[in-house]
């Protein structure tokens, strides 16, 4: 492949980009990850502080799971502190998230 | 073709099914103090296809994954890859030949010492870059390949036997910064075998501007002592679902990179109606080959490849994956189509009482 080639492919993913941001301007946030988060999304502000962490930190590598147990909710925050270097603050604020 | 992290890690079936026994007795001796911290069981069960110069090879696989915390500052995690792969047989016979891999791709123990220390230790996956330790499970690939550069590290196993230590140094509403560094011995182990050497990661995340820059490098301590450069730059604006991803990596002997970006549109009923399910994926990437000496993953000529995808998510954490790829090398070009589909699963490791 030529470098002619590559720097066109190189513009074809910027006009993906221009396009992809165009388009997102008055979007929604992304949906939360469990049911329990679902009902109270709106509510209080450490659900709100603890959706944020979620989408920093974990909607960055992977889509929300759509649901799961609360058993092992704290051992999925336990998982996210070490994977995504999160504070306590920041786990408990995800557990929260998770069990409102 | 397998993901690299899978092909370059080849271990005996035995001491793999061992190792994970090992693993499910930590899960059943794990005290969990709360109702929440039920040990739990995850990963990804797929089936792939891969369709090269006429030629297609089916990889059932399955990736599960076990965590376990121990009291309030331990957890003890692991991730095994269990497959069997179907490829045509050579010349004119016709049919096909088998092989299966079982193999553990880590297995470490957390230990949250404070807010700015997590120690991690046993065989664990080397955080150069970003792909290696957040994005190859199966159940987060855009793409069924791993990206030319994915085992460009002191490590072309993509684990190291030791200890990291791993935390956020400073942490603002802003701005925050990661870092993480390694140490790996030695190891000739059939199960956990490794090479020796070090490195580390330190990376800036800006939270408003969605944006994340990082450096990365590792230095092998055995035979030729090779340095190996990083840097990687993911951009997800804001409110919105697209995400770009790149990275680049050079060793003593060849250097590439790889940028991918991926788009989910949600103008259409949201992330969870019919359209906004689809997911077009693009990815670019080359490689160059300084020498022909060998001692990395990395083809043996320049390579460029553009890789086409188009990934679809369906409902109850299942995911179809396609792409075509076409490679250009002085070797000869390719074209490289690829389906598959893959289901995650998360669920307590035992049924319990819920508080």
């Amino acid at each position: 492949m030529s470098s002619k080639h590559f720097v066109s492919g190189v513009l074809v993913l910027a006009s993906v980009s221009a396009l992809a941001l165009t388009a997102q301007q008055s979007s929604t946030p992304a949906t939360p990850p469990t049911k329990h988060a679902a009902h109270h999304k709106q509510t209080t502000q450490p659900q709100d502080e603890g959706e944020r962490v979620f989408q920093q930190n974990c909607s960055r590598c992977h889509t929300a799971p759509e649901g799961f147990s609360p058993r092992i909710s704290g051992t999925l925050v336990r998982h996210m502190r070490v994977r995504a270097s999160l504070s306590q603050h920041e786990e408990e604020q995800l557990l929260h998230f998770f069990n409102p | 073709m397998l993901r690299p992290t899978l092909e370059l890690k080849p271990r005996a079936s035995a001491h793999a099914i061992h190792f994970f026994i090992f693993a499910l007795a930590v899960l059943a001796i794990a005290h969990h103090g709360s109702a929440q911290d039920t040990p739990l069981i995850s990963g990804g069960v797929g089936f792939f296809t891969s369709t090269n110069a006429g030629n297609t090879t089916y990889l059932p696989i399955i990736e599960p994954l076990l965590a376990a915390p121990l009291g309030r500052h331990v957890l003890v995690e692991s991730r095994a890859a269990l497959l069997e792969s179907f490829s045509p047989k050579g010349g004119d016979q016709s049919g096909y030949d088998h092989s299966h891999f079982i193999g553990l791709t880590y297995l470490q123990g957390d230990y949250v010492a404070s807010r700015h220390f997590t120690i991690v230790a046993g065989d664990y996956l080397i955080p150069f870059n970003t792909y290696n330790d957040r994005l190859s499970p199966i159940w987060i690939s855009n793409f069924q390949d791993g990206p030319l550069i994915a085992n460009l590290s002191f490590s072309s196993s993509g684990s190291g036997l030791g200890g990291m230590l791993r935390s956020n140094a400073i942490q603002r509403s802003k701005y925050s910064i990661d870092y993480n560094y390694y140490y790996s011995t030695r190891s000739a182990n059939e199960q956990f075998g490794a090479s020796r050497g070090s490195g580390g990661r330190a990376s800036l995340y800006l939270p408003e501007q969605g944006l994340e820059v990082g450096l990365s490098y590792d230095r092998l301590l055995q035979g030729a002592h090779e340095n190996f450069y990083g840097a990687h730059v993911w951009w997800e604006p804001k409110d919105t679902a697209f995400r770009l991803r790149s990275e680049f990596a050079s060793g003593h002997h060849a250097q590439g990179y790889w940028v991918e970006a991926d788009y989910r549109p949600r103008a259409f009923g949201g992330l969870d109606s019919a359209i906004g399910r689809i997911e077009p994926v693009f990815r670019i990437q080359q490689t160059f080959r300084r020498d022909t000496i060998v001692s990395d993953g990395l083809p043996l000529v320049n390579t460029q490849r553009a890789d086409f995808g188009l990934d679809y998510n369906l409902p109850h954490n299942t995911r179809i994956i396609t792409s075509y790829a076409r490679q250009f090398s002085s070797t000869g070009n390719l074209n490289i189509w690829e389906t598959g589909i893959v289901y995650r699963f998360l669920f307590p490791a035992w049924k319990g009482k819920q508080r």
